[in-house]
């Protein structure tokens, strides 16, 4: 396929674009500004695949790259430090060789790579090929990407959902969706239960809900495991929680 | 925040018109770019918004937290729901023809991918909001002097 000069000139400034945002990002200090030119970067692929006629992989890259994560990136950020304490050079040493070996590795590897268009490279000659004729007839709909993503790639899609199912539920499991994990604190049979916490809330308090559930609890099993408490207290006190915030 | 008055105002024209084109491209996604991937995400970043700009608890209020776990947990049992009906009727796991075998158009792939679309749009718009809620309540509100 040929590529005119304008689309090939404007695709060497916008990888030089790439180049020059990252190495700001290295060398920056500022986690703030950071944050900020990662999301310039995804914005600048994006417009790079849209040059490429990527068009669902730019509108990903645009919303998930410059949108959320950079939001996701900046809470992280105010949790942690706002400024990154200068590395020393000999402790950067092994990092380096690492890359640039790497990126000799990537250079070697370009003569293999296909030219770009070419119907006969792999991603190109077998099953995709079939998937772009047979979309017409077995699913018609005009974007070819949804009926692979969905149709014919189904399964694989239903990976990806439940793969981001997961992480929600890591996170929600590791800080809890109020960030309430392993803040919270209650006395079961007398006994001080939960983590360094400094004090409870008085809206945990008032809710005598979750503690009278564990008491009925062990009362049926006379001899409880210490180690099973706490793992069925911060799910009732999360639900509780929840739904207090939910009402307020 | 309640001396941000432009950003107030713009964020309440921008939110509803970015709930807006998050929802046109889930359903438009048939026909052009998008798909409940993005769909979701542009949905979550309509909530992030609005919790940035009129604070967390606000944003709280209006999309309760308990209202996250079960919209993860809607998206991927509508999704694998939608596979588990297709076997119900006697095709494979998540082949749609089934839903309207008879159709000259392929309905039945459409029924397919908008319903597998909508689980993922619910999925993925909670998962963004709560891993959002997740951290945002781990530290005071912004003060001033960061924005």
């Amino acid at each position: 396929m040929d590529i005119t000069v304008p689309v090939l000139f404007m695709n060497i400034s916008l990888m030089a674009m790439l180049v020059i945002v990252a190495v700001a990002i290295v060398r920056l200090r500022s986690l703030f500004a950071v944050v900020m030119l990662q999301g310039v970067y995804s914005l600048v692929s994006a417009v790079w695949f849209v040059s490429l006629d990527a068009v669902d992989v730019a509108f990903t890259e645009a919303a998930v790259g410059a949108g959320i994560s950079t939001v996701l990136m900046l809470s992280a950020m105010l949790l942690a430090d706002r400024t990154a304490k200068p590395i020393p050079v000999g402790k950067n040493l092994g990092s380096f060789f690492v890359v640039v070996i790497t990126g000799l590795a990537m250079f070697y590897a370009i003569a293999d790579m296909p030219a770009y268009g070419d119907p006969h490279s792999a991603a190109n000659a077998g099953v995709g090929m079939a998937y772009i004729e047979a979309t017409r007839e077995q699913v018609q709909v005009p974007n070819v990407v949804t009926a692979v993503l969905a149709s014919y790639r189904g399964f694989d899609t239903f990976g990806e959902t439940v793969v981001i199912f997961m992480a929600g539920l890591g996170i929600l499991l590791l800080l809890g969706l109020n960030g309430n994990a392993g803040k919270w604190q209650a006395q079961p049979n007398g006994q001080a239960i939960g983590g360094p916490g400094p004090s409870i809330t008085p809206e945990v308090k008032t809710k005598p809900k979750p503690v009278k559930k564990t008491t009925a609890a062990s009362k049926r099993k006379v001899a409880v495991k210490s180690k099973a408490k706490p793992k069925a207290k911060p799910k009732s006190k999360s639900k509780s929680r929840a739904k207090a915030g939910g009402k307020s | 925040m309640n001396q941000h008055l432009i950003l107030r105002v713009v964020a309440k024209i921008l939110i509803p018109l970015i709930a807006l084109f998050a929802f046109y491209v889930q359903f438009h996604g048939d026909y052009g770019p998008g798909g409940g991937f993005q769909a979701g995400v542009i949905l979550a970043a309509a909530v992030v918004l609005y919790a940035l700009i009129f604070g967390l608890q606000a944003a709280k209020d209006a999309i309760p937290p308990s209202w996250v776990r079960i919209g993860m947990t809607t998206g991927v049992l509508l999704y694998g729901g939608t596979g588990v009906a297709t076997w119900f009727l006697g095709a494979n796991f998540l082949d749609y023809t089934i839903f309207a075998p008879e159709s000259t158009h392929s309905a039945g792939q459409h029924y397919g991918i908008l319903a597998v679309e909508l689980g993922v749009l619910c999925t993925v718009a909670s998962v963004m909001v709560g891993i959002f809620y997740a951290f945002g309540s781990r530290q005071p509100e912004l003060s001033d002097e960061d924005w």
